[in-house]
């Protein structure tokens, strides 16, 4: 049963990922990997909210299963890679900050808003 | 004027590739975390290694399909890379998973955690890619 949950979050966390990407590079083109960014910062504000304050069955559906295969980090370390190969180190290492203090910020994010909507 | 294509025509066999892909990489994620569990306020070597071994396959994968000599399926990238790889490694886990050892007064954990991540799988990444290229390369040579 606790797979299931995992497996169903991940059928949409995976495709809703790869659909953000396309609409983003369709926004903003492909100069800088702002799909990934964007879906990343998303996933940590959820499953920071998540984490605080949803129970265990909800935690595996949404949490291990969507934001699990929403957020990614082996595409975010190739994109980095490409960065520092094809367009300068400085957008590389702008894609390291971007993302970690994104990131870092949306997971405390979430978890000020679970705490503060659900106590 | 820009014409943007809509992000959902034509997807519909490339969306089933990657949910596909995403489930098996995630199942493979949760199976990892109940072998090897993460006690509350330990060093998340689980989410570690997960994410440092997705960045060194993806490395091998996407090199060997878009700079191999030979056109790949249209829907082995969407497939291995944005699926499996992609519902293998999480970025979520890995800013919770700091963000609630710096809660619970853990600074330098939480500091060795998110560089030590970073560090191993942009390693991954670049050995990977690397060595894949260098294959590449010589069997060109060879032909």
């Amino acid at each position: 049963m606790n797979w299931l949950l995992v497996v169903v979050g991940a059928a949409v966390g995976a495709p809703l990922r790869y659909l953000t990407d396309r609409a983003v590079h369709s926004r903003v083109g492909f100069g800088f990997p702002w799909g990934t960014l964007t879906v990343n910062v998303c996933g940590c504000a959820l499953l920071g909210l998540l984490t605080a304050v949803a129970p265990a069955d909800v935690r595996l559906l949404l949490g291990t299963g969507l934001c699990g295969a929403l957020t990614t980090y082996s595409t975010f370390s190739f994109e980095t890679l490409k960065l520092a190969q094809n367009a300068s180190r400085g957008a590389a290492l702008a894609n390291v900050g971007l993302s970690l203090g994104a990131g870092l910020a949306a997971a405390y994010a979430g978890a000020g808003i679970g705490h503060a909507v659900w106590g | 004027m820009t014409t943007r294509e809509p992000v959902l025509r034509g997807q519909g066999r490339v969306v089933a590739a990657v949910s596909a892909g995403g489930v098996l990489g995630a199942s493979a994620r949760y199976g990892a975390g109940l072998l090897w569990p993460t006690a509350k306020d330990a060093f998340p070597w689980t989410t570690l290694l997960v994410n440092t071994v997705g960045c060194a396959v993806i490395g091998v994968v996407l090199v060997a399909l878009t700079e191999g000599r030979r056109r790949p399926h249209p829907l082995l990238r969407p497939f291995l890379a944005t699926g499996i790889l992609g519902g293998f490694t999480t970025f979520s886990t890995y800013a919770v998973d700091a963000q609630q050892l710096l809660d619970h007064g853990l600074p330098g954990k939480a500091l060795l955690y998110l560089g030590g991540t970073l560090l191993a799988a942009l390693a991954a990444v670049w050995g990977a890619a690397s060595a894949t290229r260098a294959v590449l390369l010589e069997r060109e040579v060879a032909e």
